[in-house]
Parts: C-alpha cells; sequence; structure tokens
C-alpha cells in the first residue's frame, strides 16, 4: 500500500486529469455546439456540424460525470462544500446539460422548422453556460469562496449566485468560453469540408487570439488577488482535519510556486506556444496537427491554474484557516488506494475503446452522408 | 436546528427526480438485452427482418434513453448539491462505487451507444454486434454499482466511524461489494428491467398485430419479449429481495412495517394478506391472516422468529439512550477534551452513535432529551405502515399479473404460428393494457425500499434530517419548481416521439419493405 501522503498528491493529478479528459473531450463538443447556430446557416449545414460529434458526445459527457464521482470518492468535503455553497450556479450546469441529450437525439426526428431551431439553441445554451460557469467558478476560487465549517463539519455558505459574478471570475468565465470554442472550431475544421470548415478555423483563430489575451490579462492580474499561504507545518500522512491548520493571506500569493520553482514558467507559455500554434496549423491546413495543438493549450491552461493554487483546492474567503487543501479535503488511505487501482485499470482501458470508435467513424461528414441517413442520423 | 421545511423539501426534490430518472431506466436496462438477442438473431440466421427490428426498436430505445441521461446527471450531482453533510459524512464509502460506475459502466454504455447509432454501415455485422453487446453489459454494470451504493445505504457494512475525521471510513470494500442486501436488491431489479423491456415490445407489437400491419415484424417481436419475459418475471418474482430480509437490521425493520406485523408471534409468524393498519394505535383494524406463511418465508424454516414492530420499538429505544451517551463524548472529543473518560465513553456506546443523532432533531444538546423526546425519537424509527403496506401489496399483484400475462402470451407464442387471427385477440388486448404495470410496479418498489427506510439514509448511521445541506428551504422550492417544469417539458417531447414513431412503426426507418404497409396506418 502507498503511504497516505503520496496518495493524496497523486489523487490531485488524478482529479486533474478528469478535468483535463473532460476539458478536451466534452470541451470540443461543447465548442460545437456553442458555434452551432452561427457556423450552420441552414438546416443541412447544421445537421453536417451536428453529425461530426453526434456519435461521440455522450461518451464524452462521461468524463463530466467521472470527474464528478471521482471528486465525491476522493475529495467528498469538495464535493460537498463546493455543490452546495454554489448551488445555482451548479443547477444552471445542470439545466443547460439537460438540453444536449434530447437535442442531439431529438432535433432531426420531426422535420419542422421551429422544433429543430429550438434544439439547435438548446444546443447552444448546452455548449456555452457550462464553459462559462465553470469558468467563474474556477476564477472564484482564487478569488475564495465564502463558507465555513461548525464542529461537526457541516458547511454554511453565506454567498449567492450573483456574489459569484465579480470581474476577475467574469475574466476567467470568458478564457473558459473562448478556450472551448477555439477547440471546438478547430475540431469542426477538421470534420467537415468547406464553406463550414473555413468558417471554423477562422472562428478558431479569433478565438485562440482571445484566449491568449484573456490568460495573459488574468496572469497580471493575479499579482493583485490575495492569495494563500500554508504556515502550519504539513503532515502528510496525518488523519485529514480541515480545522487543524494555519493560513496567511497575502496579495500575488498564487504565484508563489513560480518563485519557487521557475521550471513551472513553461506551463504557462506551453499553452500560449500552443494556441498560436493552432492558429498557424489551421492557416496551413493541418487540421489534425492544430487539434493536438488546441487540446495542449487547454492542458497548459489548466495546470496553470491548479498549479497556481496548491496545494490549496478550495478556499474559503471568510475563514481562512477553513480552506481545503490536497492534505486535508481527501478520503481515506483505504478508499485512495482503492480508486487508484480502479483509475489505473480502466483509464487506459476507456482511452482504447474511445480511440477504436473514432477511428471507426473518422473522416470528414459531408452533406452526401447526410442526404444518405436522412432517416437515421442526427 | 434544521428546519423541517428544508429536510421535507429536499426529500420531495430527491424522490421526484429519482423516480423520474427511474421511468427511463428500466427500459433501457430490459432493452438493450434484447437488441442483443435480436441482433444476434440477425448474425446466426442472416435474415433481414431481425436486422430491422434491431433498427426499429433501437430507435424507440434512443428516444428513451436520451431522457435516462439527462436525468442520471441530476442524480450524480444531487447529492453534493441538497445532501451535502451526507456527502460529506459518508463519502469516503459510497463515493467509491459512483465513480467506478462512471469508470466502469458509464463509459462503456456511452461511448457505444453512438456506435451503435451510427455504426450500421462503416462496421462489419460481428463488430457491430459486438458494440450492441458492450452496450448492454454497460448499462447492467452501471445498476450493479448503483446498487451496490443504494444497499449499502440501507445495510451499511465495511465501514467505521472516525471522530478525527468525523466522519465513516471504508473498512472492507469487498463486504461493500459482496453485500447480500446489495446483491438482491441487483438481481431483483435489473429483472425488473428486463420485465418492463418487454412488455414495451410485447405491448407495441400487440397493437401492431391488432391492427393487422408489420404482422411478420410484429409477431417475431412478440414471440422473443414472450420468452425473455416469461424468464425475467419468473426472475423478479423468485429471486425477489426476500434473501437480504432477515439479515438485517433495517431489512427487519421494513419487513415489520411491509407486512403490518405490530407484535411478534411466536415461529412461524402467518402473513396478513389484507388490512387497515392504524400507526396510533399499533393495531389492524381489519385483517385477514393466513397462518404459517409469512414465517415460511422470511425465514425459510420453521423456529426462527421475526421481530413485530413495538419489539423493534422497544430495542430501539436502549439504543437511543446509549447514543446519546456517544453523542455527548463524541461533543467533547470535537472540542478537544481527549480525556480518558470521555475516550472510554465514546468506545462503550459508539455503536449506538447513529442511533443518538435521532434526539437531534428534537434538541442539538441531546444529553438532556427529556423522556418524552427520547420516545418520540424511538417512535420514529418505525417507518409510516399503511402507505409501505399497500404499496408492497400492489406491487407483488401487478407482478402475479405480468406472470399470467407472459405464461399465457409464451404458451401461445408455442403452441400457435399466427396472432392475425380473431381467437388470440383479447391476450393482444391484454398485453396492450398491460403496458402501465411494469412502471407502476417500479415506482412501487422504489417507494418501498426507500421510504421503508425512513427516517434513515444509512440505516442506524446517519439520520435523514441530519443529511441535508445548509440551504435555505426557499432555494430548494426554487430548484424543485424548476426540475418539475423542465422534467415536464421533457416528457411531453419525449412522448410527442415515442407515439409518433411507433404509429409509424418500422415504415420510419425510410426502407421500401414498409413503405405499404406504413399506408395502411
Ligand atoms: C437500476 C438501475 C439504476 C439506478 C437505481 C439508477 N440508475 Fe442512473 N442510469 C442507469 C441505471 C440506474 C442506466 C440504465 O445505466 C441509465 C438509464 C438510462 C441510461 O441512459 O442509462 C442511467 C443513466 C445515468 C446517468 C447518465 C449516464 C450517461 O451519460 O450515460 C447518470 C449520471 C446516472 N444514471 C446516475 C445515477 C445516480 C447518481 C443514481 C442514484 C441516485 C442513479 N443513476 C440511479
Ligand atoms: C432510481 C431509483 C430510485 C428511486 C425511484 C428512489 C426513490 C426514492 C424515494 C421515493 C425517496 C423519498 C423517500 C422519502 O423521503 O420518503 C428517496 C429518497 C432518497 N433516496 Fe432514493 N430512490 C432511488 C435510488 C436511489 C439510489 C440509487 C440512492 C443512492 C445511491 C438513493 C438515495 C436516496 C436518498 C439520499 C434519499 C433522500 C433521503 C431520504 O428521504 O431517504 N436513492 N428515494
Ligand atoms: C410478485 C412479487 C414481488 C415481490 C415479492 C417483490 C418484493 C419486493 C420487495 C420486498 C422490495 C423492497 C426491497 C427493499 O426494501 O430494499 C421490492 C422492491 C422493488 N421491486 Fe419488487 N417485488 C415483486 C414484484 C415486482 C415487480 C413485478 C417489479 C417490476 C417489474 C418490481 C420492481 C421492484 C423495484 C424496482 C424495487 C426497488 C429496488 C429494490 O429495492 O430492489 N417488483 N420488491
Amino acid at each position: 500500500m502507498l503511504e497516505y501522503g503520496l496518495l493524496k498528491l497523486i489523487w490531485w493529478g488524478l482529479i486533474g486529469l478528469l478535468l483535463i479528459g473532460f476539458a478536451i473531450m466534452d470541451g470540443h463538443d461543447m465548442g460545437v455546439g456553442a458555434l452551432l447556430p452561427w457556423l450552420g446557416r441552414d438546416d443541412d449545414e447544421r445537421r453536417i456540424i451536428i453529425n461530426t460529434v453526434g456519435p461521440h458526445w455522450d461518451g464524452n459527457q462521461v468524463w463530466f460525470i467521472t470527474a464528478g464521482g471521482a471528486l465525491f470518492a476522493a475529495w467528498p468535503l469538495v464535493y460537498a462544500t463546493a455543490f452546495s455553497g454554489m448551488y445555482w450556479a451548479l443547477l444552471a450546469v445542470l439545466w443547460a446539460l439537460f438540453f444536449r441529450p434530447v437535442g442531439f437525439d431529438y432535433r432531426s426526428k420531426i422535420q419542422d422548422r421551429r422544433w429543430r431551431s429550438t434544439w439547435d439553441w438548446g444546443l447552444f445554451i448546452g455548449g456555452a453556460v457550462p464553459p462559462i460557469i465553470f469558468g467563474v467558478a474556477f476564477g472564484n476560487l482564487f478569488l475564495g469562496l465564502p463558507f465555513h465549517f461548525d464542529h461537526d463539519l457541516r458547511s454554511y455558505d453565506s454567498g449567492s449566485l450573483w456574489d459569484l459574478l465579480t470581474p476577475f471570475a467574469l475574466l476567467c468565465g470568458g478564457v473558459s468560453l473562448s478556450m472551448l470554442v477555439m477547440h471546438g472550431g478547430t475540431y469542426l475544421a477538421l470534420r467537415t469540408g468547406d464553406p463550414i470548415a473555413a468558417r471554423a478555423r477562422r472562428a478558431a483563430q479569433v478565438a485562440a487570439v482571445l484566449t491568449l489575451l484573456l490568460f495573459i490579462v488574468g496572469g497580471f492580474w493575479l499579482q493583485h488577488v490575495p492569495g494563500m499561504r500554508l504556515i502550519s507545518p504539513v503532515q502528510p500522512d496525518a488523519l485529514p482535519d480541515p480545522l487543524a491548520k494555519s493560513v496567511q493571506v497575502v496579495t500575488g500569493a498564487w504565484l508563489d510556486v513560480y518563485q519557487r520553482w521557475p521550471w513551472a514558467r513553461a506551463l504557462p507559455l506551453l499553452s500560449l506556444a500552443a494556441m498560436l500554434a493552432d492558429i498557424a496549423l489551421l492557416a496551413w491546413r493541418r487540421e489534425g496537427w492544430a487539434f493536438i495543438a488546441s487540446a495542449l493549450a487547454i492542458v497548459g491552461i489548466i495546470v496553470t491554474a491548479g498549479l497556481s493554487l496548491f496545494p490549496f483546492v478550495m478556499p474559503s474567503s471568510i475563514d481562512a484557516n477553513a480552506s481545503l487543501t490536497v492534505w486535508d479535503a481527501v478520503s481515506s488511505r483505504w478508499t485512495l488506494q482503492i480508486m487508484l487501482i480502479a483509475t489505473v485499470i480502466f483509464v487506459p482501458l476507456i482511452i482504447v475503446y474511445t480511440s477504436w470508435c473514432y477511428r471507426m467513424m473518422s473522416g470528414r461528414v459531408t452533406l452526401d452522408f447526410i442526404r444518405r441517413h436522412d432517416k437515421s442520423a442526427y | 436546528m434544521i428546519s423541517e421545511h428544508l429536510v421535507n423539501l429536499s426529500r420531495l426534490q430527491f424522490a421526484v427526480t429519482a423516480m423520474y430518472h427511474f421511468l427511463f431506466v428500466p427500459l433501457t436496462l430490459g432493452m438493450t438485452f434484447l437488441l442483443v438477442i435480436m441482433e444476434s438473431l440477425y448474425v446466426l440466421t442472416g435474415r433481414q427482418v431481425y436486422q430491422d427490428m434491431t433498427r426499429f426498436w433501437g430507435k424507440l430505445f434512443g428516444i428513451n434513453f436520451a431522457l435516462g441521461v439527462t436525468t442520471g446527471i441530476t442524480m450524480e450531482f444531487q447529492f453534493g448539491t441538497n445532501w451535502a453533510y451526507y456527502s460529506h459524512y459518508v463519502g469516503d464509502v459510497f463515493g467509491a462505487p459512483l465513480a467506478i460506475e462512471g469508470l466502469m459502466a458509464f463509459f462503456l454504455e456511452s461511448t457505444f451507444v453512438g456506435l451503435f447509432f451510427f455504426g450500421w454501415e462503416r462496421l462489419s455485422k460481428g463488430q457491430h454486434l459486438m458494440v450492441t453487446t458492450l452496450m448492454a453489459i454497460g448499462t447492467n454494470l452501471s445498476a450493479l454499482w448503483i446498487l451496490i451504493a443504494n444497499g449499502w445505504m440501507q445495510d451499511p457494512v465495511g465501514a467505521v466511524f472516525d471522530p478525527t475525521t468525523m466522519r465513516m471510513e471504508l473498512s472492507s470494500m469487498a463486504t461493500v461489494i459482496f453485500n447480500p442486501t446489495a446483491q438482491a436488491k441487483f438481481v431483483h431489479t435489473v429483472a425488473a428491467g428486463y420485465v418492463t423491456g418487454s412488455v414495451f415490445v410485447l405491448a407495441i407489437s400487440a397493437y401492431y398485430l391488432l391492427q393487422r400491419r408489420y404482422v411478420d415484424f410484429a409477431e417475431r417481436s412478440f414471440r422473443i419479449a414472450a420468452a425473455f419475459g416469461f424468464a425475467a418475471v419468473c426472475s423478479v418474482i423468485v429471486l425477489g429481495d426476500e434473501s437480504g430480509y432477515t439479515l438485517s437490521e433495517s431489512q427487519q425493520t421494513k419487513l415489520a412495517a411491509i407486512e403490518a406485523m405490530w407484535q411478534t408471534e411466536a415461529a412461524p409468524a402467518s402473513f396478513v394478506v389484507f388490512a387497515l393498519p392504524d400507526q396510533q394505535t399499533h393495531t389492524n383494524r381489519w385483517e385477514i391472516r393466513i397462518p404459517w406463511l409469512l414465517g415460511l418465508i422470511g425465514t425459510r424454516s420453521v423456529d426462527r422468529v421475526l421481530p413485530g414492530i413495538d419489539d423493534i420499538e422497544a430495542h430501539n429505544l436502549v439504543r437511543i439512550r446509549s447514543g446519546v451517551q456517544a453523542v455527548a463524548a463524541l461533543t467533547r472529543l470535537r472540542e478537544h477534551d481527549h480525556s480518558a473518560a470521555t475516550q472510554a465513553q465514546f468506545q462503550a456506546h459508539q455503536q449506538d452513535l447513529g442511533f443518538g443523532l435521532l434526539v437531534k432533531k428534537y434538541r442539538s444538546d441531546v444529553e438532556h432529551a427529556s423522556e418524552a423526546q427520547l420516545r418520540a425519537a424511538a417512535a420514529d424509527t418505525i417507518p409510516q405502515v399503511a402507505p409501505l403496506f399497500f404499496a408492497f401489496r400492489l406491487m407483488v399483484l401487478f407482478g402475479f399479473a405480468l406472470l399470467a400475462l407472459f405464461a399465457a402470451a409464451l404458451y401461445h407464442s408455442l403452441r400457435q404460428r399466427h396472432y392475425g387471427g380473431q381467437r388470440w385477440r383479447w391476450l393482444l388486448w391484454a398485453a396492450l393494457l398491460a403496458l402501465p404495470l411494469p412502471y407502476l410496479s417500479v415506482e412501487l418498489g422504489w417507494f418501498v425500499a426507500e421510504f421503508g427506510r425512513q427516517p434513515w439514509t444509512i440505516y442506524g448511521i446517519l439520520p435523514t434530517h441530519l443529511s441535508v445541506s445548509s440551504l435555505t428551504a426557499t432555494s430548494v422550492l426554487g430548484s424543485l419548481a424548476g426540475f418539475v417544469i423542465f422534467y415536464s417539458l421533457l416528457l411531453v417531447a419525449e412522448m410527442y416521439l415515442m407515439i409518433k414513431f411507433t404509429r409509424l412503426g418500422p415504415a420510419s426507418l425510410g426502407l421500401a419493405r414498409y413503405a405499404e404497409e406504413k399506408q395502411r396506418a
């Protein structure tokens, strides 16, 4: 059995891995949803766009579901405190997601303009709203959420939905949305033909520039945001008790890690380079490589954000000592160990069979395909 | 103190969303297996009609599946949003099966469901059958893991409380997985899904036969559904939940309530066929009994005693008194009093901690609870008897009605080659009218299982009223209203498509060979 402290660290990485899997896989079909009404000018074009993700969106969405399940199993206090604290934000995500399964599946089953355009906007909501809210929520992690615990570890949160919408958090929402639009646009450029592909390329390039700028602004802004430092000594192997530490609030402390480990600066630089590469590769019509570049940009952005917070995962703005960290928000050693085994077995398997499915359905989706499969395609 | 309103609204929201989710789940469970059977016949015989069957029933399955997924996401997040203290208190145990369900089951079913619909031309026959099979395995594995989680709530084995982390911690995953309560639930629930799928196919095939449309297609579907459904309904009834029943305390309480068995009887106990239970006086106002039967069913022996409600309640009062000591000691431990006396007091009463927590409904300093409050807490440990008593009897009644239906359908499938004639019209009508029965049965079944567990979310460990999030009742009322509105709209869209495509029949596949029969409709 692995050391408890080591398991806690591994799970920080694995939660990150699942979030990245979600952003890359479900992210591209959310981006596609967000672009749908703008890139598809008529019904045929919209069907082409929808059918590029038709066979895969459901499997991709499971990255989101599993990230939720893993949060529950590995960081139960984060799952409980974050989801109940940001109640209405979570419900907004949930209700936006409602439009996706039914939107994809029901839209083309009926030949009626109003029916179809209703679901198109539903798919737009399902693609655009969750990324914004995830970004806003992540932004609020840097600012801290207004929660505290009582002696029984029951959490209380005094914030409302509107309190989440601060300028910095909205900026993070912008980064998140434009990042996934870049990714979805790049995917569409890969999977459709002109004229849709040409529009998708432009949209992806614009979104990449936007992401790049917002990300840089966010980095500089962070210097002025109050950050946190853990000042009591860390005992990695101790039983998790979130009430047993002391934390100091220092402006700019979220950038400490780049002082301590200069190599960590490579991460934001990697994602900036990947966004530039995405723009260039799209211009050169190397869409496959462009997709990899935009995926790398996402990895860079998420890891940068997670690493800046480290070892915190959910800071509190009203009781700094109650902030949750990788050391004290976790499950027992035994649960982490079992979940690690399950992850090590299943994640590679999932990647293998998902790749097989993409291989079987590869190639560009064309008008001819839509016409021939009028009754069976989405 | 936690507001009663908040607790009731949270319960109502969970009940509404869970029962709504379970309108779609059983059809998915049953239909995926029927699709595997139909497609296997296609691959084995090479006859086109079996492929058409797989595609047409698959289309209806897809309409249902979309709502299964939509409503499932709600469930996955609702533990965190509305049951935050629950999530913290038992997440270490309960979260693991949920996460494994995602990794092992949802990925499998959801990844391959796409290829099931889109892969007909890209995949070889064998590959496509493999895809369908993996999808069916995925759905059934998802049922396994969620029912392991749910079974643990009924019968929490393999975990211990830790006062430092203030939560339950996993001590043995194998015990959680092989929990007999969970296994019994899995078998019964999955078989109920197969029954639902079979009734669905049987009813719609009967509808075509009554109209004399798609006769060959419908007859073959009818036969497959009759055979599979007969086996399934036998499993539901024979392999039911009884095996889990005598083993755990939670299930004994529920059994006594379901049977309105107020007093312990000498073994073997008699079975109450019908009665009017009265919770106030702990008696049945009117009843018909069959001697011995319950004892035989419940314990499979003639000498084991099944405890009645009065005895269970008295026993629970003893545990509550002890539990109050545990809560008091725990409170001092949490306030950093680690004296030997406190430790010893906690050790001595730890196994009754959950029963002490029940008293928190009446006052937060449970040590000072009055005798009346302790008695009220003990009375709370007995769920409402009458609703359980009637819901259970209805489920059983529907079970036997479905057994009769499938027996008749199977008998005629084996004897008679064609249904088109006048002779079996009553059977076709019966099959059509039976469509609501499996849906009613599964909802009643969940009602019995969950309502019968009250006042606990985790039996003996965590009372329902402590499990909620610290939200305002207004927030939960708002979200509940949102769910009701959203779910109603989605249900309208779903029913509309279901009915439309059922009416159209296999012609909706756009194949020339069914075009003519569409005209007749
Ligand atoms: C006995 C079976 C059973 C039970 C009790 C439940 N479910 Fe369920 N669930 C399924 C059987 C199922 C399924 C058969 O696998 C579904 C239904 C239709 C479908 O699309 O998959 C599904 C879908 C489904 C999904 C969407 C998965 C996807 O995208 O493919 C989620 C997230 C959940 N469920 C979660 C839950 C939770 C958290 C439950 C408990 C509160 C729950 N389900 C009860
Ligand atoms: C989909 C099938 C299910 C149905 C139809 C169902 C039904 C219900 C019902 C009717 C209630 C309300 C009981 C009451 O408040 O009186 C309830 C409550 C609850 N159920 Fe289930 N349930 C299902 C699955 C599950 C599963 C699988 C779990 C856990 C894994 C679960 C956990 C809970 C919890 C936490 C509550 C709220 C607390 C409570 O009132 O007990 N349910 N459910
Ligand atoms: C005729 C005989 C039947 C018997 C004796 C029976 C017995 C039971 C019992 C005792 C429970 C409560 C389980 C618990 O408390 O945990 C239950 C639950 C349930 N029943 Fe039945 N049942 C029968 C028929 C049916 C039928 C026909 C269906 C549906 C087609 C069905 C579906 C369910 C479901 C979905 C549950 C909830 C899940 C569970 O707890 O297992 N049952 N059944």
